[in-house]
This record gives C-alpha cells, sequence and structure tokens, in this order.
C-alpha cells in the first residue's frame, strides 16, 4: 500500500544531536561541508571521517542508514570517480591506453572526490534523520528572517514549505483512493508496456491535480478567513532557543577545522608526489 | 450471483505499531437479488469489508467465495470479479477524469474491452438509470452540479451491468432532494436489473426504506445481519452500540408506552401515515 511509504527521512529520537536548536543543526551542516572542501591533505579525512562517525554514535541512528541515503546517488559517485580515474593528468603513469591513462594522481582524485560526496551525503543526512520538517521550516524561516530588511519573504517560503510537507500524507491518501476507484472500473496498472502504464496513470493525475487544486482554494480561503496576512506581527507556539547543547556542538565542529587546517598547514614532503 | 465470506479477517499494517484489526472473522452469505442495507460506526470495519467483495483489498485470513468460487483461488481473473462486483466509492465525484460525462461513463466498459457498439448502449442505458439527461453526456464532467457528477460517477459503474453492485453512502454530503433522488434511483435500478445491491449508508431512515436485509457493523465484527424488522425488534440493543432505530419507530414506541394501540412494526413514515389514519378512522367510527 502507498500508505507505507516514508514521509521526509526523519527518524524520532531523544538523542543530544535530535535536541539541538535545528538553526544551529542547519549552519553546522553548511559548515561541516565547507570544512570538507578545505581538506586539501589526505590524512585531513581521518578527523572528518572520525567527526561524522561520532556524530552518528551520538544520535543512535543505525549506520546503515546512511548506506541507505548513499544509495541514490551512486552512480554520481561511480561516474566522478571514472572521469577523475581516467582523465586527470599525471606525472607517474601507471597504464596508458591511447587517449586514455591511469596516473597515481588520478586515482588519488577519484577517491577523494568520492570519498568527499560521500561524507557529504552522509553529514547532510545526518540533519534530516535528527530534524523533524517542520523544524527545519522554522529554523530556515529563522535564519532567513535578517534578508527581509531587503524584502526576501522568508516567512512566506517557509509557509509554502510547512504547507507542502503538510498536504503529501494527504495527497498519497488522496491518491490510494483514487487508485482504488479506477481498479473498481477495471483500471489496469500493473501490466503492459511503458506506454501503456503511463497512459493507465491519466485516470489517476487527472482527478488528483483537480483535488489538490480544490484544497488549495479551501486552504486559502480559510486562512483568509482566520485573518492570515503573512508574517508580519506573528507570534510562534515553539520558541527557538540555542542551548549550551548547541555551543558545544558548535566548539567541537570548529576543533574539527582547527585540526584540518594544521593537517592542511604541516610540510609533508613525502606527499609531494601526489599533490 | 452470491457473496459469501468465510471467516474473513483483515488486518491493517500488520507487524507495525500501526496494526489495526479493521474486519474480524465475517461470515456473511449474501444471496442473489438481495438488497442489503450495511450500517456501522465510522471505523467500524464497513468500508474495508465491501472492498473486499470486489478484490481491492486481499483478506489477511478467510475466503471470499463469488458464486462458490474463492476470487483470490487460482485460475480467477480478479479483474473479472470487478466487472461482476461493482463498487462505487464514498464521493465518487472525485474519480471523473475524462473530457466527456460520455467517455468518463464508457471508461468501465472500454475496459472489459467491449466493442464500440456495446459501449454505446451500456452508457446510454447507465445515463438513464442514473437519471442523466442525453445533453448532458456531450458536457465535461467538471461543469456539472454537485449531484449530477455524483450521478454520473454512479453511472460510470452501473455501465459495466455488474451483477452485484456496492455503494458506499451514495448519498453523503448531498441536499434531501439530491439524496431522495439518487437513493429512488438505486432502488429503480434493482426492482428493474434484480441484481444484487448493497448500500452501505449511516441513515437508518435510508436503510429502512430501501432495503430488505441489514446488516450491522460493529467493532470490526457482524453485529447483525437479518431482515429489516429483525434488525429494528433489537432496538435497545442497538442503542447500546450507539446505532438509533429510525426516527419514526422511536415515536411509535413512545406512544405505545403511552398506552396508545399502535403497532411496534413501524419503520417508514408513508407506513406510519398509513396506519395512524387507519386508526383515527376507527375512533371516529367508534364514536359515530
Amino acid at each position: 500500500m502507498l500508505k507505507d511509504i516514508t514521509i521526509g527521512q526523519y527518524f524520532p529520537g531523544h538523542s543530544p544531536v535530535h535536541r539541538m536548536d535545528p538553526r544551529m543543526k542547519l549552519l553546522l551542516t553548511i559548515f561541516y561541508i565547507v570544512i570538507l572542501f578545505c581538506v586539501s591533505n589526505p590524512f585531513g579525512f581521518i578527523p572528518a571521517v572520525l567527526f561524522l562517525a561520532g556524530c552518528y554514535m551520538v544520535s543512535q541512528i543505525p549506520i546503515k542508514m546512511i548506506a541507505k541515503s548513499i544509495k541514490p546517488i551512486l552512480p554520481i559517485i561511480i561516474f566522478t570517480g571514472i572521469l577523475n580515474l581516467f582523465f586527470i593528468e599525471g606525472e607517474s603513469v601507471l597504464v596508458q591506453l591511447g587517449p586514455i591513462h591511469i596516473s597515481w594522481q588520478g586515482i588519488y582524485t577519484s577517491v577523494k572526490m568520492a570519498l568527499r560526496l560521500v561524507l557529504l551525503i552522509a553529514g547532510t543526512s545526518l540533519m534530516t534523520y535528527t530534524t523533524s520538517p517542520i523544524a527545519l521550516t522554522d529554523a530556515i524561516e529563522q535564519l532567513l528572517s535578517p534578508l527581509k530588511v531587503v524584502h526576501f519573504p522568508a516567512h512566506e517560503l517557509a509557509m509554502m514549505m510547512s504547507i507542502a510537507l503538510r498536504f503529501i500524507p494527504t495527497l498519497v491518501e488522496e491518491t490510494d483512493k483514487i487508485m482504488s476507484a479506477q481498479k473498481a472500473r477495471g483500471a489496469d496498472m500493473d501490466s503492459g508496456g511503458l506506454i501503456q502504464r503511463a497512459k493507465a496513470l491519466i485516470p489517476i493525475m487527472i482527478p488528483l491535480f483537480i483535488s489538490a487544486f480544490r484544497r488549495a482554494e479551501e486552504l486559502a480561503l480559510a486562512m483568509e478567513c482566520r485573518c492570515y496576512h503573512g508574517g508580519e506581527g506573528r507570534t510562534r507556539m515553539k520558541q527557538l532557543k540555542y542551548s549550551h547543547l548547541d555551543f558545544v556542538a558548535l566548539g567541537v565542529t570548529t576543533v574539527l577545522l582547527v585540526i584540518i587546517i594544521i593537517l592542511n598547514i604541516i610540510p609533508m614532503p613525502f606527499l609531494n608526489w601526489l599533490l | 450471483m452470491v457473496i459469501t465470506t468465510e471467516h474473513l479477517t483483515y488486518t491493517y499494517s500488520p507487524g507495525t505499531p500501526f496494526e489495526k484489526v479493521a474486519v474480524r472473522d465475517v461470515s456473511l452469505t449474501i444471496e442473489s437479488g438481495e438488497m442489503v442495507g450495511v450500517i456501522g460506526h465510522t471505523g467500524s470495519g464497513k468500508s474495508t469489508l465491501i472492498q473486499h467483495f470486489n478484490g481491492l483489498l486481499k483478506p489477511t485470513s478467510g475466503r471470499i467465495l463469488l458464486n462458490g468460487k474463492d476470487i483470490w483461488g487460482e485460475g480467477m481473473n480478479i479483474r473479472d470479479v470487478r466487472f461482476n462486483v461493482g463498487l462505487v466509492f464514498q464521493y465518487p465525484e472525485y474519480q471523473l477524469f475524462e473530457e466527456t460525462v460520455y467517455k468518463d461513463i464508457a471508461f468501465g466498459p472500454h475496459n472489459m474491452g467491449l466493442d464500440d457498439k456495446e459501449i454505446d448502449k451500456r452508457v446510454h442505458e447507465a445515463a438513464e438509470f442514473a437519471g442523466l439527461s442525453a445533453d448532458l453526456l456531450e458536457k465535461s464532467p467538471f461543469e456539472l452540479s454537485g449531484g449530477q457528477k455524483r450521478r454520473a460517477a454512479i453511472a460510470g459503474v452501473i455501465a459495466m451491468e455488474p451483477k452485484i453492485l456496492i455503494l458506499d453512502e451514495p448519498a453523503a454530503g448531498l441536499d434531501p432532494r439530491g439524496r431522495n433522488k439518487i437513493l429512488n434511483q438505486i432502488r429503480d435500478y434493482h426492482t428493474h436489473t434484480g441484481n444484487t445491491v448493497l448500500l452501505v449508508s449511516h441513515s437508518m431512515e435510508d436503510v429502512a426504506n430501501f432495503a430488505d436485509k441489514i446488516l450491522v457493523m460493529n467493532n470490526a465484527e457482524i453485529f447483525a445481519y437479518d431482515t429489516v424488522e429483525n434488525v429494528f425488534a433489537r432496538s435497545e440493543e442497538l442503542k447500546k452500540i450507539r446505532l438509533a432505530v429510525p426516527q419514526i419507530t422511536n415515536v411509535f414506541h413512545r406512544l405505545l408506552d403511552d398506552g396508545l394501540p399502535v403497532p411496534e412494526n413501524v419503520y417508514t413514515v408513508p407506513y406510519a401515515k398509513k396506519k395512524l389514519l387507519q386508526l383515527l378512522a376507527e375512533k371516529e367510527n367508534a364514536h359515530a
């Protein structure tokens, strides 16, 4: 049944990572991504990996969830890996086949790129695993609110995101109902070629779109009836507050950055042939 | 066509924290040509039960037999079952999708693989049964009024000429006139074709007016499955599960309590009127 699909990736829990302020989590995730791109020394990846592994341990998210989040982008990782492997110019060539050649530099760069991508995905996934979508939209709204000075619609953007998230389960249920109704009229959705299957979607998509538009209109009307007029002067039920946890996390991440910068600066002559 | 269920049980999301038994150990037989009213509170399992009759849901355990054959058994095509057992969902107007009403009604027959001539005949017949005039057939379904949309959607199922027609709350959300129109048309359909009709409803009045038998569902189980008279005779028990007998029956029970010589088995307003006029005439005769 369609009902069994999970919405978002949120993995409820009460770990310190879960309890952190979503704003800080969002900022630290961006921070971590920046740090990943600062790594220029191969040993720099060791603290980066250890840091993320530690975060996963604290958050009590099962490690197999990392595999789950990387799976969809595996083709991209492999593709970039192969491209780098064959097309990076290097002096210490190992294999030469016409224009294609494999060098130590190529191997190093492709491994580095793959590792960086994996850490990138694992890091951002940790945030979505430990933060509910609603908390995340709140965080985005708060973080973007300084931009209101330049008339950036931060509140509206966040409202749009929360409405979209709110209606995913509703629309899933609706799809389920419409599918049953059309199946009851003998619609065949499980057999036939690609074109036939695409055609079989029409009796589902059209009623679904119509009901989505109808719902949007009803929701707009209901919001207006309750005098909704945007973000101006609106208070919120859940106030976001930074706690000591957030500053500990910020401190640990800063230490990671310092370690990586130090590793970048220390001269390592034995690596020169690689870089 | 006879529908039989044997120890039918259905569990939603088994093995998860959301596990819920929606239908528990239901065994019943619906004979050919019967008009059965299905009644029960929200969540009593009636919608889940009827979705088993045409194979939209597969029982967790137990069997459903159509003319003695297991619909999930070997050599059975579930689509054929769906053509024989037509199911009209609640708010069926939300399933309309074609450019014209005609094409939408033709969707079912078209899926059955019928030729154009037969489809044309069925569409017109179904539209007539549902009370849609011929000029509406070429309109877009989205131009129709709420009641007309509802009837167009019902026509879409009737056009498959199912031997068994199941309607889930066909009158929900309509005004009293629209209600009566649809329910009368369903009754006419039943008398004309002699097909089995199952009518799911919240309204005891509707069921009393139209059905021969009543199936009462309560907490995923059958509470009662009997003739209208026998079910309403258990009015005290029905009250315990917070289902009421028709209002007119209540009125007559109160009259009885007050010592008036009225009959006990009054379920519809026209019958009540007839009985009361009879009594008044008798009284006048006695005075004269």
